[in-house]
């Protein structure tokens, strides 16, 4: 249905307007009928009611062009608003708060106490706590994959696929044989909210936030980027030293809380198989390295890999990813984590920047974060299954 | 110059070179005693390696998925959108299909590209050849676009729905919104689309203008959007832009002055970036 505001120039027009109520079959719905004139016309009359107007000269534009998506947004809005007591009531479709983000966390624990449980690795620079979800079946110290979402605070759809990933995990153990198989042998670790303290501040402050909120020595300005602060090409070019800068790589390698406490657990870990790091937006699947134009070793495998990967995501929407290396594909960037990973020996480790491709950007709306999610599954999976197949 | 001399300088420089060598970014050894001591030996073989592959341009065919093709494919984005958006008009840049890049003698680099472009409203797509042209130089100059081959897409009609537009507001109602285009959620009221999309038209004039081999730009976001009083059969706005440059990741914010109208187009009078929002930020909580 559509609502068309139609502007009658005289009373002429305007008589020519009340013509169309009185024609029933059209089923149109007037609104308001002091100049501009309102109505909502069904998709049956639609081109009827255009031809009309269009042959009699009245002016008129389409006010709303959908007005079941607005009526279902409005849905959307209120759901949000009440809060889910369980994983199957959680509003997938809209972005949450922090709390709400950690309050699902305990839920699907609770909810599946055989399959997940909470670590935390960390406290963030303002005291937060760094909580990653372990997916086991068992064993002890098995082969794992590493997913993290939220680095970045302002890369919403991030956190928000990390929490319908956290849910399609426990759905799918049993259901789908190739994820059962693999956490059958491995493990999947899930760190949601990478930078808590950036991700609260975009909701209380700046939704442009980018880095971590740590007060810098001897400026004025807030914040490292926790993507340029790993220890590769740690202080080379695509980073900054200026405090002020979005992409400040901070005093040293691995001085801040949020990156320390993951590199912490990688190493005492030490059986991570695969690393994979969800920011958005741009679309593309990414591999190391950012810091140099040295191809990775496994470069032909890794990219062979992806192209898979973003065959697979593309096949249920139709979105287009370019692949490749981080320094090719998007930019030279220094001190990023999975060329730390990846020269830790992880070697299938991968970077996804999301949808969209600049029209919305970071603010993508939340009705796209469920299709984002579900079709980005689908590339995880590539990775993970090639990962359980190709063991080293 | 006496054999002394020449020693003394000689040692000299040694000593120079290799200060230049090991003082080059900060410090990277851990003084946490807890943590494992980062190895700053190899630390600095990946610095150096990173320092001697400084941007030498890309000559020559170029991968189409590779940023140096795309980034100049952004530009042509912007410049159609300057020469040809409107409220229901608006492009994308859906793909690169091919790129050529070369030096030109001593006033900059020139692409030469086939790309495919994007109406957003009515979802609609075809491919142009196009070419960018990078000025060089100290003073900043803006790049040069033509495009070619891609007539349909840029006659699309919007007609009726811009004209409806105009109308409306000329006269009738007038916009004025300090709420935030899209919202934090990525949310629009549909009365205000047609706003969003032209102020992304006539943020499209500075990208256009500070974009470089070395940018990206994006808009991010509207912070609001005045209408002021119709002039010359013109609308006219005053808007508060927050811009996205991907390779920096920075967030440049600018304030625009313009005018639309069906027959001429958008039409910039006026603009002024706004200072970095860290300086702001701090002048604003003051403890």
């Amino acid at each position: 249905h559509q609502v068309f505001r139609i502007v009658p120039k005289d009373d002429a027009q305007l008589a020519l307007v009340r013509v169309l109520e009185d024609i029933l079959d059209l089923e149109l719905d007037f609104w308001r009928w002091v100049t501009p004139v309102d109505v909502r016309v069904p998709s049956h009359s639609l081109q009827v009611v255009k031809s009309y107007l269009e042959n009699h000269r009245i002016k008129y534009f389409t006010m709303i062009k959908d007005l079941q998506a607005l009526l279902d947004e409005e849905q959307r809005q209120m759901k949000s608003v009440a809060s889910a007591g369980n994983s199957d009531s959680f509003d997938y479709t809209n972005y949450h708060t922090l709390s709400e983000i950690y309050s699902f966390q305990d839920m699907l624990v609770a909810e599946n106490p055989k399959l997940v449980s909470k670590m935390v690795i960390g406290q963030s620079y303002e005291g937060r706590l760094l909580n990653v979800l372990k997916f086991s079946t068992g064993g002890s110290n098995r082969p794992a994959i590493w997913i993290d979402t939220g680095i970045h605070a302002r890369e919403w759809v991030s956190p928000a696929s990390g929490i319908v990933f956290a849910k399609k995990i426990v759905t799918e153990y049993g259901t789908d044989s190739a994820l059962t198989e693999i956490l059958n042998k491995m493990d999947i670790f899930l760190e949601m909210v990478v930078n808590p303290d950036g991700y609260h501040f975009t909701h209380t402050d700046n939704r442009m936030w980018r880095k971590n909120r740590k007060q810098n020595r001897d400026s004025r300005c807030v914040g490292v980027d926790l993507n340029r602060n790993w220890n590769a090409g740690f202080g080379g070019h695509g980073s900054s030293n200026n405090p002020c800068s979005e992409i400040y790589r901070g005093t040293r390698a691995h001085s801040e809380p949020e990156v320390k406490s993951i590199v912490n657990f990688v190493k005492s870990h030490g059986n991570i198989k695969a690393f994979i790091s969800i920011h958005s937006y741009s679309q593309m699947l990414l591999f190391p390295y950012g810091y140099t134009k040295k191809p990775a070793k496994d470069q032909d495998e890794l990219d062979q890999v992806a192209q898979k990967a973003i065959t697979d995501l593309a096949s249920l929407y139709g979105t287009s990813y370019r692949y490749g290396s981080i320094i090719t594909t998007i930019y030279q960037s220094s001190g990023g984590s999975i060329d730390w990973t990846y020269n830790q020996g992880i070697k299938y480790s991968y970077t996804f920047e999301l949808r969209d491709t600049g029209h919305f950007g970071f603010i993508l709306p939340a009705n796209q974060i469920v299709p984002t999610a579900n079709e980005t599954w689908l590339a995880l999976k590539v990775i993970m299954d090639h990962t359980f197949k190709n063991p080293y | 110059m006496g054999l002394r001399r020449a020693i003394v300088l000689v040692a000299l420089m040694e000593v120079t070179w290799s200060l230049n060598v090991t003082t080059v970014g900060p410090k990277t050894v851990s003084t946490d005693a807890s943590a494992h001591p980062e190895p700053a030996e190899e630390n600095t073989e990946q610095k150096e390696a990173a320092t001697a592959e400084e941007d030498v341009m890309a000559t020559g065919e170029l991968n189409p998925n590779h940023y140096p093709a795309q980034r100049a494919a952004k530009v042509v984005q912007h410049y159609l959108n300057t020469r040809y958006g409107s409220p229901y008009k608006l492009f994308g840049l859906k793909q690169v299909h091919s790129g050529n890049a070369e030096e030109v003698a001593d006033s900059g680099r020139k692409y030469q590209l086939e790309i495919s472009v994007h109406e957003i409203i009515s979802n609609t797509q075809e491919k142009c050849s196009a070419e960018v042209f990078f000025p060089s130089g100290a003073k900043q100059l803006s790049p040069q676009v033509q495009v070619s081959a891609c007539e349909e897409i840029l006659k699309l009609d919007a007609k009726s729905e811009d004209e409806a537009l105009y109308q409306q507001y000329k006269t009738n109602k007038t916009v004025r919104t300090e709420e935030r285009l899209p919202d934090s959620h990525g949310h629009i009221d549909p009365e205000m689309t047609p706003f969003w999309h032209l102020s992304i038209v006539a943020s499209s004039f500075i990208m256009l203008k500070e974009s470089t081999e070395n940018t990206l730009y994006n808009v991010a976001q509207v912070a609001n959007i005045t209408q002021l009083a119709t002039e010359n059969e013109q609308l006219k706005f005053d808007c508060h832009v927050l811009l996205h440059d991907m390779v920096s990741q920075e967030i440049p914010q600018w304030k625009l002055l313009f005018t639309w109208s069906p027959a001429e187009g958008v039409k910039v009078l006026h603009t002024e970036q706004l200072p970095h929002i860290h300086e702001r930020e701090k002048q604003a909580k003051p403890n």
